[in-house]
């Protein structure tokens, strides 16, 4: 896909650690609308691509655009978070000391200058927003509990809900269903579905019930490249990728 | 917009707070000046000074509480700020002395005519007037905050390293303020004040009109402080105490919020300075000692970190302590401080407050919890709940419904 007509376009990146290379010469293209399932073995350097787009890591080399024209490695991770890209961490980050209802208030849309925030008063359709989002993840009934007295399951549910109201134009959702039950995940993989219905999606999963579920296209990555991307039965009876993650 | 920011300050504590306040302001005073001396009820004339000092010290520790408890920047160097205002309000007393001065030039302050110079250096031009140096209390600190946050912030330090910055950043305003050609007294400071604003700097009238001041504007800092950490900018600031980095990719450009309470909390220490100056004669290069910064840090935490009444009454009940221990047993004052510090650290690390109202949260959920065992079947109130309030205390609740959603069954 050419560059033009993408939402994300990476190529040729590299991030190298002290010598050791994180990622190398790696190319992506997300299009709009599109869902993307991420997989490859532990330290194929999946978390440090979200880095990379989100601006917490400057690529050594290599191009990262959004929206076809924004180049992502000049800006920093306010600014990204701005434009539309929002992102759920690997390990699930709350506000522990705040209540559920107080992060959905955080994260949802709105002015994000200090002015704005001090004379900020919440208005009716902020509120119905958030009442919508507490339904949507399920936590309607903990609004006003700390999130620190969450649960890991509700801590994954709080921080995507965090990140839909954000509303951004493209989700980075860093392995969603770790430390969830069959059930959790198998809900979760439903939610995402919804969601991305009118947005744009990548999700990073080792998880192969739940990418199956997803039913979408899928890369493979491994050594801080691209080792096969296409249907997950195509990239299943790739023999490379049998033999570096599948078949162990 | 300005009502509903002043109106989110209110609630119950805060209320008994400005209540016990509006007592201080109004019956110390009034013990000093109205009821005799023979009567139990007289305020003496030290008491009154000391408490006026202590309520200067209690907006410092407000100043410090707004930066630490609230966004987690420990600020080893706000004695510099408070420092600075006390020399802009010094500088305005100084010129207040005229021709009275033991060499009585009417132009140059004492240690300029010892010091053989000839005219007054520009930077202090302004400071007769006293619309002028109240201005420089504000703008000096915050200022210098202002220019000394744009960097650090911006280049991201925090932790460790910015404490050991703010250290030296006092530091070297100490080594400077000591040298007699930087034109503020040298080690001798500023002292020998006579009048403020034309009243006589030691009349009992004017010390209590200056304890009125230093309470009014303990209580107005106060509000603000209040206002702001319970707004959206104040849920912000926790945000990034924290999780500094998530609130990043959150889109809050988390330098311009901390540059922001910074700034400001730097302005307040500046005025508790400048309340501080008059109320004890004096001024010089010995306040900027990083030792003294040191201290506030303890105050607030004894008080309790993030909660602002624990900032005050934390400052107040140490001042106190450090009084009657420097009178009684001046050699142990040092020790008794790291002491409570290590206690404070160890076994109350919310602080006096912080620790009482975690005891009352705890007590409410208990009732709660036998309200709902002993089957009113009524649902709970929504459990109290504050930035600052410790993490772990509202699990106890039994779900009202059984039908207590979760992501998944
Ligand atoms: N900040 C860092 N410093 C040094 N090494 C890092 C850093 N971040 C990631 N790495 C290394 O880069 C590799 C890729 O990590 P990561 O992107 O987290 O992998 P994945 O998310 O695919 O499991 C790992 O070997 C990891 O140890
Ligand atoms: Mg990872």
């Amino acid at each position: 896909m050419a560059r033009a007509s993408s939402l994300l376009y990476l190529d040729g990146v590299s991030v190298s650690f002290d010598g050791f290379k994180a990622l190398n010469e790696l190319s992506l293209t997300i299009g709009p609308g599109e869902m993307r399932a991420i997989i490859g073995p532990n330290g194929a350097g999946k978390t440090t691509m979200m880095d990379v787009i989100t601006g917490k890591t400057r690529p050594d080399s290599g191009e990262v655009y959004f929206d076809g024209t924004i180049d992502l490695t000049g800006e920093d991770e306010a600014s990204i978070a701005e434009m539309g890209i929002g992102r759920k961490f690997q390990k699930p980050t709350v506000f522990e000391s705040h209540t559920v209802w107080d992060n959905l208030e955080l994260a949802l849309k709105a002015p994000r200058g200090p002015f704005a925030t001090l004379f900020h008063v919440i208005s009716g359709g902020e509120r119905k927003r958030i009442e919508h989002l507490l339904d949507l993840i399920r936590l309607g009934g903990k609004r006003d509990d700390l999130a620190a007295n969450l649960s890991h399951g509700q801590k994954q549910w709080l921080e995507i809900g965090m990140l839909l109201a954000q509303d951004p134009k493209l989700l980075l959702v860093d392995e969603p269903a770790a430390g969830m039950t069959d059930a959790e995940t198998a809900e979760t993989a439903e939610l995402l579905k919804d969601i991305a219905n009118d947005h744009s999606v990548v999700v990073v999963e080792h998880d192969m019930v739940f990418v199956r579920s997803l039913g979408v296209k899928v890369t493979v990555l491994h050594e801080g490249s691209v080792l096969a991307e296409g249907s997950l039965d195509h990239v299943s009876a790739n023999d490379r990728v049998v033999e570096v993650y599948l078949g162990r | 917009m300005m009502s509903s920011f002043l109106f989110r300050a209110m609630d119950a504590r805060a209320g008994i707070f400005l209540a016990i306040m509006a007592a201080v302001i109004i019956l110390i005073p009034a013990g000093n000046l109205l009821v005799p001396e023979g009567s139990a009820f007289h305020v003496p004339n030290y008491a009154l000074t000391l408490m006026g000092k202590y309520l200067t010290y209690a907006l410092l520790a407000l100043a410090v509480d707004l930066v630490w408890g609230y966004c987690g920047i420990l600020s080893l160097g706000h004695a510099a700020f408070f420092a600075l205002g006390g020399y802009a309000m010094g500088m305005y007393l100084m010129r207040q002395i005229g021709t009275r001065g033991v060499y009585g030039d009417p132009n140059l302050p004492d240690f300029m005519v010892f010091l053989n110079w000839q005219e007054l250096p520009w930077y202090w031009y302004g400071f007769d007037m006293f619309w002028f140096a109240a201005l420089m209390v504000l703008l000096v600190p915050g200022f210098l905050a202002f220019v000394f946050g744009w960097f650090a912030f911006r280049s991201r330090v925090t932790g460790v390293y910015l404490s050991i910055i703010t250290q030296a950043l006092t530091y070297a305003l100490l080594l400077a303020f000591f040298r007699n050609d930087m034109g503020f007294g040298g080690n001798n400071g500023l002292t020998d004040f006579k009048d403020i604003l034309g009243f006589n700097i030691q009349a009992d009238t004017t010390r209590a009109g200056l304890f009125v001041a230093s309470g009014l504007a303990l209580v107005i800092c106060f509000i603000i402080c209040r206002s702001i950490t319970r707004s959206k900018l104040g849920k912000v600031l926790v945000a990034v105490r924290d999780a500094e980095s998530r609130t990043r990719f959150l889109g809050y450009r988390v330098e311009h919020y901390k540059l922001f309470v910074w700034t400001l909390s730097a302005m307040m220490a500046g005025i508790a300075g400048a309340l501080y100056v008059p109320q004890v004669g004096i001024i010089n290069p010995g306040e900027f000692d990083p030792a003294n910064s040191i201290e506030v840090v303890i105050w607030v935490a004894v008080g309790g970190r993030g909660t602002l009444v624990g900032a005050v009454l934390g400052a107040v009940l140490v001042n106190f302590a450090k009084t009657w221990f420097t009178g009684a047993l001046p050699d142990i004052w040092l020790f008794a401080l790291g002491g409570l510090f290590v206690f404070v650290t160890l076994f109350l690390p919310k602080g006096i407050v912080g620790t009482f109202s975690q005891g009352w949260t705890a007590l409410r959920q208990r009732r709660i919890s036998q309200a709902l065992e002993a089957g009113s079947g009524e649902a709970p109130d929504a459990p109290p709940h504050s930035p600052s309030a410790p993490a772990n205390v509202t699990h106890a609740t039994p779900a009202p419904k059984a039908t207590d959603p979760q992501p998944a069954e």
